[in-house]
């Protein structure tokens, strides 16, 4: 790639959101706002190996994705939007000096996660607007078709454009709700981490960065929210361990018996002094409890051992804002470390069957409470439907160790 | 809906069938996927198939047969078996075809079942 290529793509991937977000808001119409922009990239690709970078690439590629959007308006003729978009266009004028670019990207990541739109959506296009992902990346990480995620991400830009959803901040009295569907949809895009046995996903590693810097965003943008702070800290403790998930021959290694010196000491740290702030508020939520039970486990490193008894009762706190499948299994196996295997199981059997059907960390913990207890030819039975809902072959292979 | 996940296995993994080291790994995945696909109730069928050097290929364009001791695709990856399951969309398809083993280390291709043909008119 030569200077002007790497310079074009640094100055897109820093700003991206930022460019995306302000002209979606003041456009009100994400689709168009999106092809301006890659027009505007396209457009700086083949014009800045000639002329050189711009002394201001970003002001150059806002320039040029407005006068295509002020273009596109012209062309679309009488049409009755257009009276808006004349509007716009000379705003557009009047608001020519890019320096002071309004931050319009948390209005933006309300818009994403509003409740008119299709949950399975959110994520998604949090990550296209935001990011500037591509369908066949989301897709993948979300384990969808690409042309699927792709009419997904088209209907639901167009139901934004044709319900009038509004790019504002909620009123405060509406803000905590909306915020929570802002923070599960970040969530999602980090994975389900260490609820899942198989927690280290390595196709889930780079969406798993990008969750991380969503949530340093919203933190920034919004710095007085603690539940926002409880799900960075989340994050970032579970992001903490991942060097230890696997070992030097790739071998898929449980929590329990990760080698603590492996966890990154700055992540956890941050994490460890994300969460104490977010404590301050006094406002507990579910986010800043599934950090507390992720810093209960952080403090192994530290003290060397596990409170077990103090990770259950954050669990049944947990249990009360969240009672998720993950966290009911979660729960069990906490239960059956801090009292017995019984203990453990008798909790996990409270789940009802038919949630479980395909949920894989269920069935290994099963196997692995029925096979402390003595109990060989069930345990081998649960063993084999986790291996057989396992999705990576280190995981397959430590339960069919196990399972021995 | 039917979907078939077409298991597609390179040739280490063929190997790994009979080798005596690796074998217990292979059939076990094997084993507990199909069993979690049949106690999810999703499972209509299936079929594992014997290594490619088995299969027997037949042409006969314009009358003008030949027979070749060889599979009919000459790719790295061969199909090693495949899996009909009943599920309410695509997306649940390939969360099954996800924890195929041949997705691990080959391939596990979902395809949408054609309905019956309709009766003739």
């Amino acid at each position: 790639m030569n200077d002007a290529a790497a310079a074009a793509e640094l100055a897109a991937r820093a700003s991206y959101g930022r460019l995306l977000a302000y002209l979606a808001a003041r456009w009100r119409d994400v689709a168009r706002a999106e092809d301006a922009l890659g027009d505007a990239l396209l457009a700086a690709l083949e014009t800045w190996p000639r002329t050189g970078v711009p002394d201001n690439p970003v002001a150059w590629l806002l320039t040029a994705a407005r006068r295509r959007l002020v273009d596109g308006a012209r062309h679309a003729g009488v049409a009755a939007a257009a009276e808006a978009d004349l509007k716009i266009m000379l705003d557009e004028r009047a608001d020519a000096s890019p320096a002071a670019l309004p931050d319009e990207r948390l209005a933006l990541l309300f818009v994403c996660a509003h409740p008119a739109i299709d949950e399975a959506a959110r994520t998604p296009l949090m990550l296209q607007t935001v990011l500037g992902l591509d369908a066949a990346r989301i897709a993948s990480a979300f384990l969808v078709a690409p042309a699927t995620m792709s009419q997904r991400l088209v209907r639901v830009k167009a139901k934004i454009r044709e319900a009038g959803i509004r790019f504002e901040i909620p009123a405060p009295g509406e803000l905590a709700a909306r915020l929570d569907a802002v923070l599960e949809a970040i969530y999602a895009a980090y994975g389900s981490g260490w609820e899942d046995v198989a927690g280290a996903d390595p196709r889930r590693h780079g969406l798993a960065e990008e969750a991380i810097w969503l949530g340093r965003l919203l933190t920034r943008l919004l710095p007085h929210a603690p539940e926002a702070a409880g799900l960075l800290a989340l994050m970032l403790h579970c992001e903490a361990r991942r060097p230890a998930r696997r070992d030097a021959a790739g071998g898929y290694v449980p929590l329990s018996e990760q080698d603590v010196t492996r966890w990154s000491r700055p992540l956890l740290e941050e994490g460890e002094r994300v969460l104490a702030q977010a404590a301050r508020a006094n406002a507990p939520g579910r986010f800043q409890l599934e950090a507390a039970i992720q810093s209960a486990h952080a403090q192994r490193a530290l003290a060397g051992t596990t409170d077990w008894e103090a990770i259950a009762l954050l669990y049944e706190g947990l249990l009360r804002w969240a009672p998720t499948l993950g966290a009911r299994v979660a729960y069990a196996a906490a239960l059956a470390e801090a009292r017995s295997a019984n203990v453990g199981l008798a909790a996990l059997e409270t789940i009802p069957s038919d949630a479980v059907v395909a949920y894989q960390p269920y069935w290994a913990l099963r196997g692995h409470l029925l096979k402390a207890l003595g109990h060989a030819t069930q345990a081998r039975d649960a063993y084999d439907r986790a291996i057989g809902l396992s999705e990576e072959a280190a995981v397959r292979n430590f339960l069919l160790d196990r399972k021995r | 809906m039917q979907y078939t996940i077409l298991v597609y296995e390179t040739p280490a993994e063929l190997a790994a069938r009979t080798d005596p080291k690796r074998k217990d790994a292979y059939w076990g995945a094997y084993r507990a996927y199909t069993t979690a696909l049949r106690e999810a109730g999703v499972m209509v069928g299936g079929a594992g198939l014997q290594p490619p050097r088995t299969a027997t290929t037949v042409r006969q364009p314009g009358g003008k047969r030949r027979v070749q001791d060889d599979p009919f695709a000459d790719t790295k990856e061969q199909l090693g078996g495949y899996y009909v399951i009943d599920v309410p969309s695509l997306d649940k398809a390939l969360e099954w075809a996800a924890r195929c083993p041949s997705a691990s280390t080959g391939a596990a291709e979902v395809r949408p079942n054609m309905p019956p043909p309709p009766p003739p008119a």
